[in-house]
Order: structure tokens, then sequence, then C-alpha cells
């Protein structure tokens, strides 16, 4: 903690619209393995902002970050600093942030495996204590958007699908009546139609609760077409970013993230035409 | 033959709801952290220790020590109480770190008017359920400092250093419980009942005999596993601690604060080892061998399951109840076809069961299954 520069070195974030404002952040696991260079995202209210990259690029561990997960996986950020609308939130707890609307949906679907369906739903709620009506209100309201948990409610959710599985934990995340979701690979493993499905309903929460989302996905097709803005990240550093739409049409994009196009390249590292941001420098 | 059958398996079982109440504590802890904490034993004497001295008599030479440990216990109690009310508070308002330390300073505010409180009290010895209370108060704060000064520190370690933790706990509160409140065998005194009853007479000649205090022992550990079993199922701070106990780091993102859970936990299953404490207590006597039952919680674990509540009552139950049993049916037939000794059956039988269940049945008999799929 004590690398964070002094607040007077620190620019001012274009704050309050922004629900999240990542500065510049660099991210070191157990004191030695550095993993982000130097990180720098936002997330406008109300949007969906598309955090994307291959296997080990940091997205992950951007959010978490952002969440306050990182502690417990012995990772700190050791420098840049995060605001959630306007609010410095670095070393806070994970709860903290739960109750100022961040949560986190962790990739690959962690369900309480021993919980039922609908138990596993009330443990999002936790953070509101035993406010009864609340609770049994926004139940009927994950299960209005999640059709498919109503009918495994009882089920121990270790016993659930894939899909299911998903669902239980973005239904979970709801509970706790957040304003932005840190969404991770949703479409993790999960048949492409299920991912629609999935997609379809967080675009509905989007646009029906005001939820903002950053999603990190590494199905850039999907992600793009469900985003209105996206960040690409390569190796710990955001190489690209745009409009998602124009994302989509990148030649560079087009080739290395939805597989279509020239030939011969492997990396934007190769190319020499990105422009690295330097926002804060 | 049949009646001293029964007697011996009835006094077996009475025994067996000991060894389930230590194994109980142990498995409170290990599902919601993954702790193997070997100061259960020593927690037990801790409890034990405390109840006797406070209801004890307390002669005059050691008046002043009374007072510190009655302001100690009174103090305890306070920090408790306001410890909940800011907690509710706490979680009403929502917080961050200004909320925490306002917290902190009302209760170290509360526990000092509560010390000198205590201290204008302390002579003489305590009615035997105020005791219990400071007690009970005491044992949460002992499980507050080991969350905060040992646990916090050592998230995220290997099992095996979480496991040197505990057992240094365990030394430590061997030894500290002798510094503070000696190391002569005390009297824990229910007022119960002390002659034996008979049950059942017209059915067996001369009838069952029973030791009442063994019935209360346990009618109250009975009471406390559906206690328990309630508060695991239907609460919502339950549900919490089954979800910390299936996955820490998705308990966490959901908002669940792993270092109130863990306090908790540690609370709970001090309180246990509270109330197997008393009844060892009033049993037997206060004494330092009491910690070493924590070894025969071993072997009820195995044959339970380490994950598994109603495992550790069964397990408790079938270990005691065997063991009697063996020691007393068992030894004659040993003897006379080895020409053995044929002492000391209590001793080993319980490791030998818990050696065969290792080899045949590892997770033990309700030990979770593990959810996989593919
Ligand atoms: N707890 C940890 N300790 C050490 N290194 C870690 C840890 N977690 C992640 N890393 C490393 O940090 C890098 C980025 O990981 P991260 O999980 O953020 O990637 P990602 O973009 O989410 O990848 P994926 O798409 O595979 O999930 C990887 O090289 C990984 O090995
Ligand atoms: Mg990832």
């Amino acid at each position: 903690m004590n690398a964070i520069p002094a607040p007077s070195a620190a620019p001012t974030p274009a704050t309050s619209i922004n629900v999240i404002d990542v500065a510049n952040i660099e991210v070191i696991y157990n004191h030695v393995i550095l993993v982000l260079k130097g990180v720098s995202l936002t997330v406008p209210e109300g949007g969906i902002v598309a955090l994307l990259g291959g296997n080990g690029a940091g997205k992950s561990t951007t959010l978490k970050a952002i969440s306050n997960l990182l502690r417990t996986e012995r990772g700190e950020v050791t420098k840049g600093h995060i605001h959630c609308r306007g609010e410095r939130v670095d070393g806070l707890t994970p709860n903290d942030l739960v109750r100022r609307g961040v949560i986190q949906v962790m990739e690959g679907r962690h369900c309480f495996g021993h919980l039922t369906v609908e138990e596993n739903l009330l443990t999002g709620a936790f953070i509101h204590g035993s406010k009864r009506r609340q609770i049994a209100d926004d139940l009927e309201k994950v299960y209005h958007y999640f059709p498919r948990l109503r009918d495994r409610r009882t089920s121990q959710a270790g016993y659930t699908s894939g899909g299911e599985q998903q669902m239980t934990a973005i239904g979970r995340a709801l509970m706790s009546r957040p304003t932005t979701i840190l969404l991770d690979e949703p479409s993790m493993g999960l048949a492409p139609q299920l991912v629609e499905e999935i997609f379809e309903i967080v675009k509905n929460l989007n646009e029906k609760e005001r939820v903002s989302i950053l999603l990190a996905e590494q199905n850039t097709n999907v992600a793009l077409r469900y985003a209105h803005y996206g960040y690409i990240l390569e190796n710990g550093r955001v190489v690209l970013d745009g409009n998602a739409d124009a994302l989509r049409e990148n030649e560079d994009v087009k080739e290395f993230y939805l597989g279509i196009g020239g030939e011969g390249r492997r990396s934007f590292r190769d190319v020499k035409h990105y422009r690295r941001r330097k926002r804060w420098l | 033959m049949l009646g001293a059958f029964l007697e011996t398996l009835i006094g077996g079982l009475l025994t067996g709801v000991l060894y389930s109440l230590v194994a109980l504590g142990f498995v409170l802890i290990f599902k919601a952290s993954g702790v193997f904490n070997f100061a259960q034993g020593a927690m037990v004497l801790f409890a034990a220790l405390t109840i006797a001295r406070l209801s004890g008599e307390i002669d005059n030479k050691e008046v002043h020590l009374a007072n510190f440990v009655v302001a100690a216990a009174i103090l305890g109690l306070a920090v408790a109480l306001i410890g909940w009310y800011a907690w509710r508070e706490f979680v009403a308002r929502g917080g961050g770190p200004d909320e925490r330390r306002k917290m902190q300073i009302l209760a170290a505010v509360g526990a000092l008017v509560g010390g000198i409180a205590a201290y204008s009290y302390g002579k003489g010895a305590w009615p035997i359920w105020l005791a219990i209370a400071a007690t009970a108060a005491i044992m949460g704060l002992l499980a507050y400092a080991i969350e905060r000064l040992v646990l916090r520190h050592l998230v995220n370690q290997e099992g095996i250093i979480l496991f040197m933790a505990t057992l240094g706990i365990a030394n430590f509160l061997d030894g500290f419980g002798q510094t503070l409140w000696g190391s002569d065998i005390y009297k824990i005194n229910l007022g119960l009942p002390k002659d034996p009853i008979f049950l059942f007479e017209a059915v067996f000649p001369g009838g069952l005999l029973v030791d009442p205090g063994e019935l209360v022992a346990a009618a109250i550990a009975a009471g406390l596993v559906v206690v328990l079993a309630i508060f695991f199922q239907k609460t919502r701070v339950g549900r919490a601690l089954r979800a910390v106990a299936d996955d820490h780091a998705a308990a966490q993102s959901v908002g669940i604060p792993l270092n109130t859970i863990w306090l908790i936990v540690w609370t709970v299953s001090g309180l246990v080892a509270l109330a197997a404490g008393l009844i060892w207590g009033a049993k037997l006597g206060v004494q330092f061998s009491i910690s070493l039952i924590a070894l025969k919680a071993l072997p009820v674990l195995i044959l339970g399951g380490f994950t598994s509540v109603p495992g550790a009552i069964v397990g408790g139950l079938i270990i005691g109840a065997g063991e009697k049993l063996s020691e007393v049916f068992l030894a004659p037939i040993l003897v006379k076809a080895f020409d053995l000794a044929g002492g000391g059956i209590e001793n080993w039988f319980a490791y030998m069961l818990a050696l065969v269940f290792l080899l045949f049945r590892p997770q033990g008999l309700f030990g979770e299954r593990i959810i996989e799929r593919v």
C-alpha cells in the first residue's frame, strides 16, 4: 500500500458520471509477479464495457483489483488508484464494495455446491441483514429474470448444469442490489445457445435495472455484440480501446480476436500501429 | 447379563456424549475455515477452569487475583454485548474503516465501564449461572483474540501452518489457564442430584443403575445439537457459515466478511467447549487431563467424518459405547483365551476402530460427499 502516489500527484479523474474509474494500476502477486502494468479504464453509469484478451492477459486480475478480492490471493495493487463514483475504494474490503453496490461474479461459476439454488441466492442478500420483504421481492425478481432457477430452487447447486450454475451466480449477485456488476467470463464452458441466452439476460438487466456492467470475456465476438465499449488487454496492458462497433470493424481485432482475415502476424506486439495508452503518464 | 450389558452401554453412551461435544467443536471450525483446531481440548479445559474458579470459594489470600478475574469476566461480557449492538448497527448502516474504528472505540469504552463495575463487585464466589455467563463472554473474547492476533495473519497459508498455529494456541491456553487459575484440581458444583437412580426396576432384577448427572449431560448435549442444527440450517448467519465452508472466495465475493464468520465460528465452538468443560468438570473434577480428551475426539472425527455435525455426534456415541463395552466384555475373553493381562482396552479401542475406518471408509460415516461434475 505504501507505493500509492501522493494525492497531489494524482490526476483528478472524471468523477460522478463514471461508476468505475481505474487509473493506471499495477498489480503484483506474491510480491514478485508483476501482472498488470498500468491498466486504465472507465465504466460509465449504465454502460456495458467489455474487457477482452486472451488467456492470462490480466482480465480477471483487473476485476479482482476493483472488487478487492485480490488480497485473498496474495495480490496487491502497487500503483495507481481505483475510484467508484468518485470515492477512492482501494484499501476497502470486498464487503465494503458490495455495500457500495459493486459486486463481482467470479470466473468459473463459484456456486456453493452443498447449498440449494435458493439458498445460494439468499446468501447474496447477506449484506441486507434480515429485511424479509425486500429479500422476498428480490428473489421473485431473480426468478423472473431466470425462470429456470425457479424450477431448480430446491436442488443442490453442485448438481445443477453449468448454465444453471452461471445463472445462479449472476442471480446471487443481483440479490445484493448492485449498481455495478463485474462479470468474469460468463460464457466459459457453455454451449453457444446458452451463452446467447445469458447475454440477453445481462442486456436486459442493464436496460431495465440500470445495472452497469464490466464484462471480462475471451469470447470477443459475443462480447462486442452486447457491449457498448471495449478494452483489449494484452500482457497486462491495454493495447486498444474504443466503441464496440469500431472495435468490431478494426482490422487487427478481426484478425486476432474474431478470427477473420489476414495471416502471418501473431500478436499485437508485432504490429506497430496500435496506440498504447498513456493517459495518466 | 442383559441388565449389565445395558448398564455398560448407557454408561458408555453418556461418556460418548462428551466426546461428541469436543468433536463438534472441531467440526465447526474445520468446516468453516479448513483449520484443524488442535486447541479445542485446551479450550474445554480453559472454560472448565474458568467456571470452576469463578463459581468456587476463594480464600482470602487470593482476593486481589479474584478481583482482577471478576473484572476481566464482566469486562468480557460488556465487550460481547456492545460488540453485538455495534455489529447490528454496522449491518444496518453499512460500514467502512471509519465505522469499524467507531465500533472499536465503543467496545473499549464499554469494556472499561464493565471492568470498573466488576472491580467494585468482585469478592467471593459467584452463583454458577453468572459464572457460566461470564465464561461464555470470556470464550467470545478468546475467539476474538485468536481471530485477530493469529488467524487473520495466516489467511491463505498452508493447512499445516494453520495447524501448527493451533498447536501453539493449545499449549498457550493450557499453560495460561494454570497461570491464571492455578493447577489444583477444582470442582464444579452444578447442584445436580448425586445419588444414582434405578430405571426399569420391573423389567430387570435390581433395575438399571444410571447417574442422573450424566442424564442431564446428555440432555444438554442433545439440546445443543438441536440448537446448532437450527442455527446452521435456518438462519442467515448459519447459511453464510455453510457458504464459507463451501467456497471461501465466492463467499467473500458476495460480501460475506470472512473475518466475522471466523469470529462467529470460533465463538460457537468456544461455547461448545464450555458445555463440554462444564459437564466433564462436574463429573470428574477440573484437571489438566481434560485437555487430553481432544485426543479422543480424533478417532471420533475419523469415524464420523471431519465435516459432519451428525457424524461427530454418532461417532462420539459409538466410540464411547464401544470403549466401555469392550472393556467390560472383551477384556475377560482376552484374559481367558490368551492369558493376557486384559487392561487398558479403553485406551486403544477407539484408535483401532479409527484405523479400521481409515482403511475401509476414509471419509467417515457421514463425511460430506465431494460434489464433482464434469
Ligand atoms: N494468485 C496468483 N498468483 C500468481 N500469479 C497469478 C495469480 N493469479 C493470476 N496470476 C497470473 O496473472 C496473469 C493474469 O491472470 P488473469 O487470471 O488475470 O488472466 P485472465 O485474463 O483472466 O485469463 P483467463 O482468460 O485465462 O481467465 C496470469 O499470467 C496468471 O498466471
Ligand atoms: Mg480470467
